[in-house]
């Protein structure tokens, strides 16, 4: 592919050295010119001006001032920056501070102390503009580059906002005049100019001088916007270099940024490539001109679809024809935009509506209007033939009509036009915003369902924005009333305790671990395993508070924590998508999630915080390449990552037993095993969870304290008869009287959960399966074997009915007793197709149904 | 004047009867919705207050209610439920899903149609669709599958024990959650039940035993191993009372004298030594009330305006229905070819003691028969047998050990016979014009020497 090469970018210094250390080896420069090797064109950017720099999400590169640019020993590039932060890198609970709405251009002043300022030159993109303003001020308007300037008028130094010092303000200003006059190739920079729509065209192209490829794309096809195209091809490419393990990445990289396949795609070439690229480009080409050569293809390559209204419609055949092939190119992208859209959701909720109309809103009309006249004729008699249709069903119609609001909230949010929107979205929405919704039914051409657009535009249920909530209670929950509710409530599993007993150490060690990796900036993993019920991940959520308040209150640099469970994944591959919603907040499919984590951690992230990342049921993510689990720890290793892992299992020997050599080996050696808690560990939780409350004899929890450690010591089991006592307490006492749990309802609770219901369940069945179960005994003991078919049993029932002088059953009573029998899994039974040769097995030892039936 | 007054009083009891049998189809037929519950007293006070501790202070809790078919499981929580919504601080108060495990089981429950909930996908958009969370557009859920699972744990995990509504899942035949890939939903719920989120209450219902061994261990550490077991636990002196409780008319019957009669007979019925047979005879095949209903509607069926009143041959008649041997029923319909055809099958298994047989074999024991003992046998063509045997082996009462395959051919194709010898003997008794060498030969192999 040549499309890498395409935008290779070279950096080199320009100007003149400024000064030079010796002693540090390094040597200032003014600025740096950014050569794309392809299309011949050079950027510079000196001391002073504002940039954009490769950030977490390809998106939203961030923003920063020059302040410094130096070589440093090994000769490599570097730069020096003042930080402008998004609203997005603002912590969510500080973010009400603001107290006003915040437009997606909106930066702040960055005062943070903790990031880093010094970053390699290589990942600066481009020049943007900041502009400052005062608090009162309004935003103002400028109809041009809109994704191009920001706009800042306050700072933020990590715990509060401020209005920009006087110093800065003018700093700022001064650092934009400079600018104005000097970079010549940035005319378009020029704020608040209002210009004509002629302007606007050549305007694009003057400014797209710099980049060039992306002007060839935008002249060629008008209407279609180059948002931060550069970043995102920029950060594409660099995921296409530094992953080569998938092979599909490559692929869908393509999609993603389509303006490097678009530019190479000219005139007759495009016939060319159009069969097999049709899929990929389609949704992006909806210039008139494009649209001719689909028809083209269409023709060609597949038979026109017959639409199932035909033969309602007393059209010519040349008009219905024609109706057809345009029903047929609208309908076959239609998937394909559906899935991108969805990709973006999350774009989409972030976002503030800006209000601002963009130059490419008249624009992104034409396409629409193109098709539109061109096809006047089928579209009369097909819009006739819609209205029919409508009337005659009503809900095809509404469904139709709800996926069209779909599409026209694209079109809103497409107007919005934030530079954080990835390219491919308002692209491919613009387009199919009005075709999309005559997926229905081929008979509602788009003229028909533009005006529906507008009609539904008002019912907004979509479910994408959805807010994950269950209702309100309608009356309060009340409040515990007695001393046993007050423990029941304290004793629920769900109930928080301020410390975690019996697990000292073992948070010990974990907190010092990740307080270490913290400190020292690195990655590493921990196995932690344990039985159910040890505390495993009470213990590692403890740490992770502790942890938290630590860094709040600045006793630890800042850190994000992510939490996934392989038992809350549907598949392992989700996993990445997890991750990287919680990281950046993207929405992506889990091969391209698992490409973005991989560039995320790989390469160095000047502002990135270190990430926290448990991993509960680890097994759980185990496939048969083990993939999951490989990146995983793969990651921590990397020198950037700045990744810690706390990996949580079940069984000591996991990374042994499941995992493969190179898995286990990244795992490493730090592993952690809880044991199964003691009985006096188990009291001492019980107690202190009721310290203050006396509804428990000591005896009692001591009994349930050993009974539990002797079978599996899990916690939670202990804490679950305890609260199963207080309920069998407070139904056994008769008065108001206070009454604490003694050791006759521990006992009652423990047999509850423990007793076998068999026995019980075998007493309590009717005569005739009793004696059933008593011909079973006797048919294996006479063989000798412990399977016997139904016919070898009906002999000794016979027999054994005609002792206890019953009327022996026929055979289908027999039948009806085994298959009951088989229902409670007291018999294991065959299909019962088999009639008299089912084979039966007990469930249960021959030695319980002995002492069942004995009893009697 | 008097036949008047006849036609009178019978379209007066006709109005009666048509009255009783409505009451009773509705007792027999939906016992969830109308019936009593009978000897589960403390079950029933476990389960509500176990929902009211959910609804009134939001603890989650899970539990298991388990128990044989027809022991009343459904009917037990129907019952709760009811009597919790009728309770003041409970009403409104608690959304409930309810999934079914099971295709072809459908739930008797007038909110909420049949679920089939086969996998963890459909299970999980059921509960999206039940709880009207905002993803759900009209009754509808979009989305893939991890996208749904993220939304419902993220909705879930938002509330809290003070603010948000409690919910009740119910998930009908618990046991075929279980063999769901990972178990995953049942973590789900168990691990919400157990952790400081929405309050959840889950109850499963089961007739498995054994259900607890079915958990995978992380899920049944969650479980917080409250098990309500229904048993049948009642003698027979209490399932005559219930008898007696299931056919009497409730007080409010438009007809008072007739209710009155009808009473007055039920309980005379339940004292009658024929009547306490029948059920005691049925009570010791199986406790369920299912079955007795079951009786109890044959019998009720033959009620009419010039049979107002239930009698003990009804019931008899009912029982003799209930208990007939249903392979034995369809010897009575064969033809005397086939009936011979069963019995050299029967002739064969004695001596190759239970080893399975081919046609070939059985038309040569057949022939033995024909020439050395018949003389009202006619000989019919080999065919002709094959035709009969055809017949026998669609009506399953032989079966061949593997599939037929197209190579093999039919004569030697391996069969076994569905009957037992007994049975062919009781049969054989009560067919109708059966050949007295045809009986002979039935009852021994070597009666022709």
């Amino acid at each position: 592919m040549n499309t890498r090469q395409q935008s290779k970018l070279i950096y080199s210094w320009y100007g003149k050295r400024l000064s030079s250390d010796r002693k540090l080896r390094t040597s200032h420069y003014e600025g740096i010119l950014i050569t794309s090797e392809s299309s011949k064109t050079e950027t510079c950017i000196q001391l002073g001006d504002f940039i954009l720099v490769e950030g977490v999400n390809a998106d939203q590169p961030y923003v920063a001032q020059l302040v410094d640019l130096y070589e440093d020993g090994a000769q490599h590039k570097r730069a020096v920056v003042q930080w402008f932060c998004r609203l997005e890198e603002i912590p969510q609970n500080k973010r009400k501070l603001l107290k006003r709405e915040i437009s997606a251009q909106e930066v702040f002043f960055d005062q943070v102390l903790g990031y880093d300022t010094d970053i390699a030159a290589e990942t600066i993109i481009k020049s943007t503009m900041v502009l400052p303003l005062h608090l009162g001020e309004e935003l103002p308007i400028i109809t041009l580059n809109k994704e191009q300037t920001f706009y800042v008028r306050q700072s933020w130094d990590g715990k509060c906002f401020k209005v920009l010092s006087l110093d800065t303000f003018s700093k700022l200003k001064e650092a934009n005049k400079k600018r104005g006059v000097i970079t010549n190739s940035s005319k378009a920079f020029i704020p608040s100019d209002i210009l004509t729509p002629v302007k606007k065209e050549t305007e694009s192209v003057v400014r797209s001088a710099t980049k060039p490829k992306n002007a060839d794309m935008e002249i060629e096809s008008k209407h279609s916007t180059s948002k931060s195209s550069l970043a995102k091809e920029r950060h594409s490419q660099r995921v296409a270099n530094n992953d080569i393990k998938t092979p599909t990445a490559r692929k869908k990289l393509e999609l993603n940024s389509p303006t490097r396949s678009k530019g190479r795609l000219l005139g007759c070439e495009v016939l060319g490539l159009l069969d097999d690229d049709y899929d990929a480009i389609a949704p992006f080409k909806p210039s008139a001109t494009k649209r001719k050569v689909k028809f083209t293809s269409e023709i060609s390559g597949s038979p026109p679809k017959i639409p199932c209204s035909n033969d309602k419609s007393k059209l010519t055949s040349e008009t219905s024809e024609c109706r057809q092939r345009s029903s047929d190119i609208i309908l076959s992208p239609y998937t394909k935009v559906k899935d991108f859209s969805e990709k973006d959701n999350n774009l989409h909720e972030k976002d503030d509506i800006l209000p601002l109309v963009g130059y490419q809103k008249p624009s992104s009309q034409i396409p629409v209007l193109t098709p539109r006249s061109r096809r006047t004729c089928a579209q009369k008699t097909s819009a006739l033939i819609a209205e029919q249709i409508s009337m005659l069903d009503e809900e095809d119609f509404l469904s139709s009509s709800d996926s069209s609001y779909s599409s026209s909230s694209e079109e809103e949010d497409d107007d919005d036009d934030m530079p954080c929107t990835p390219e491919k979205k308002p692209k491919s929405s613009r387009i199919f915003s009005t075709p999309n919704s005559s997926r229905k039914s081929a008979v509602h051409t788009p003229a028909k369902t533009l005006k529906k657009t507008v009609r539904f535009h008002i019912t907004p249920r979509t479910p994408r924005n959805a807010t994950p909530e269950i209702p309100r209670r309608i009356q309060a929950a009340q409040e515990p009333a007695s001393v046993l509710e007050e423990a029941r409530l304290r004793l629920h599993v769900s109930a928080i305790p301020e410390s975690l007993p019996c697990r000292e150490e073992e948070f010990q060690d974990i907190y010092n671990f990740v307080e270490s990796k913290l400190i020292d900036g690195t990655g590493g993993c921990m196995y932690i395993s344990g039985v159910p019920g040890t505390g495993k991940t009470a213990t590692v959520h403890e740490v992770i508070r502790c942890l938290q308040q630590a860094a709040e209150n600045e006793e630890l640099p800042p850190f994000q924590f992510v939490e996934i469970n392989g038992m809350k994944l549907t598949d392992p591959h989700q996993a990445y998508v997890q991750i990287l919603e919680f990281l950046t907040g993207q929405k992506v499919t889990a091969t391209h999630a698992a490409v973005l984590l991989a560039k995320l951690f790989s390469t160095p992230g000047p502002k990135r915080k270190t990430t926290v990342l448990i991993v509960d049921e680890l097994d759980l993510l185990w496939t048969r390449k083990q993939n999951v689990m490989y990146n995983l720890f793969d990651w921590p290793t990397q020198k950037h990552s700045k990744l810690i892992i706390l990996a949580i299992a079940n069984t000591m020997d996991l990374p042994e037993r499941i995992m493969m050599n190179r898995v286990a080996s990244r795992l490493g050696l730090t592993r952690m095993s809880f044991q199964p808690y003691t009985y006096k560990q188990l009291q001492q939780i019980v107690s202190s969870r009721l310290k203050g409350v006396k509804a428990f004899e000591e005896d009692a929890v001591q009994l349930v304290s050993r009974k539990v450690a002797a079978l599996s010591g899990d916690a939670r089991r202990c804490l679950d008869i305890c609260r199963r006592a207080t309920e069998i307490c407070e139904l056994a006492r008769q008065k108001r009287a206070p009454e604490i749990v003694r050791m006759a309802h521990v006992t009652e609770a423990i047999d509850e959960m423990f007793s076998s219901p068999y026995v019980n369940a075998i007493r309590n069945a009717s005569l005739h399966e009793q004696i059933f179960l008593k011909a079973i005994l006797a048919e294996f003991r006479r063989a000798g074997v412990e399977e016997a078919t139904v016919q070898e049993i009906y002999r000794h029932y016979v027999a054994l009915c005609r002792v206890e002088g019953l009327q022996s059953p026929t055979v289908s009573e027999i039948m009806a007793i085994c298959s009951r029998l088989g229902a409670c899994r007291l018999l294991l039974v065959e299909a019962s197709n088999k009639y008299l040769h089912m084979r039966v097995r007990l469930n249960l030892s021959q030695d319980d149904v002995m002492y069942a039936l004995r009893e009697e | 004047m008097s036949k008047r007054k006849l036609k009178e009083s019978n379209a007066e009891s006709a109005e009666c009867i048509s009255q009783v049998q409505k009451i009773l189809r509705e007792r027999f037929c939906h016992p969830c919705a109308a019936g009593k519950l009978f000897g589960m007293e403390q079950q029933y006070r476990h389960l509500l207050e176990l929902l009211k501790r959910t609804t009134v202070h939001g603890e989650s809790n899970s539990a298991l209610i388990i128990g044989p078919r027809g022991s009343g499981k459904t009917a037990l929580l129907n019952h709760v439920l009811k009597d919790l919504r009728e309770m003041n601080q409970v009403r409104e108060n608690l959304l409930e899903v309810h999934l079914n495990g099971n295709c072809q089981f459908f739930m008797k429950n007038p909110f909420l149609p049949g679920l089939l909930q086969t996998n963890d996908k459909v299970a999980l958009k059921e509960i999206t669709r039940q709880l009207q969370l905002e993803n759900v557009v009209g009754d509808k859920v979009f989305g893939s599958f991890a996208e749904n699972l993220a939304f419902l744990l993220e909705a879930l995990r938002k509330g809290d024990r003070t603010s948000s509504c409690p919910i009740l899942f119910v998930l009908d035949e618990f046991d075929l959650f279980v063999h769901h890939k990972n178990q995953t939903l049942l973590y789900n719920l168990f691990d919400i039940s157990q952790s400081a989120q929405t309050p959840v209450t889950v109850i499963g219902l089961t007739c498995r035993q054994d259900i607890l061994e079915l958990l995978e261990k992380r899920v049944k550490s969650r479980f917080s191993h409250r098990q309500i077991y229904l048993m049948n636990s009642f003698d027979f002196k209490q399932y005559i009372k219930i008898f007696k409780k299931q056919l009497s008319l409730p007080a409010e019957f438009p007809d008072e004298t007739f209710a009155q009669k009808w009473n007055n007979n039920v309980q005379h019925l339940s004292e009658d030594k024929t009547v306490q047979d029948v059920l005691q005879n049925l009570f010791h095949h199986t406790k369920d009330l299912r079955s007795l209903h079951l009786l109890l509607m044959l019998a009720g069926s033959a009620v009419s305006v010039h049979h107002p009143l239930l009698t003990a041959t009804d019931l008899q008649e009912a029982s003799r229905q209930h208990s007939t041997d249903s392979k034995a029923n369809i010897v009575h319909g064969l033809s005397v070819l086939e009936i011979c055809l069963i019995i050299a099958m029967k002739h064969l298994n004695e001596v190759y003691d239970g080893e399975p047989f081919n046609f070939q074999m059985v038309y040569n024991e057949f022939q033995k028969f024909i020439q050395r003992k018949a003389h009202s046998m006619y000989n019919f063509e080999k065919p002709v047998v094959m035709k009969a045997f055809e017949h026998l082996l669609q009506l399953e009462l032989v079966k061949p050990l593997e599939r037929p395959s197209v190579r093999a051919q039919r004569e030697y194709l391996l069969m076994k016979l569905l009957l037992d010898s007994s049975q062919i003997m009781d049969a054989l008794q009560v067919y109708p014009n059966c050949p007295t060498d045809v009986k002979q030969w039935a009852a021994s192999s070597l009666s022709w020497l």
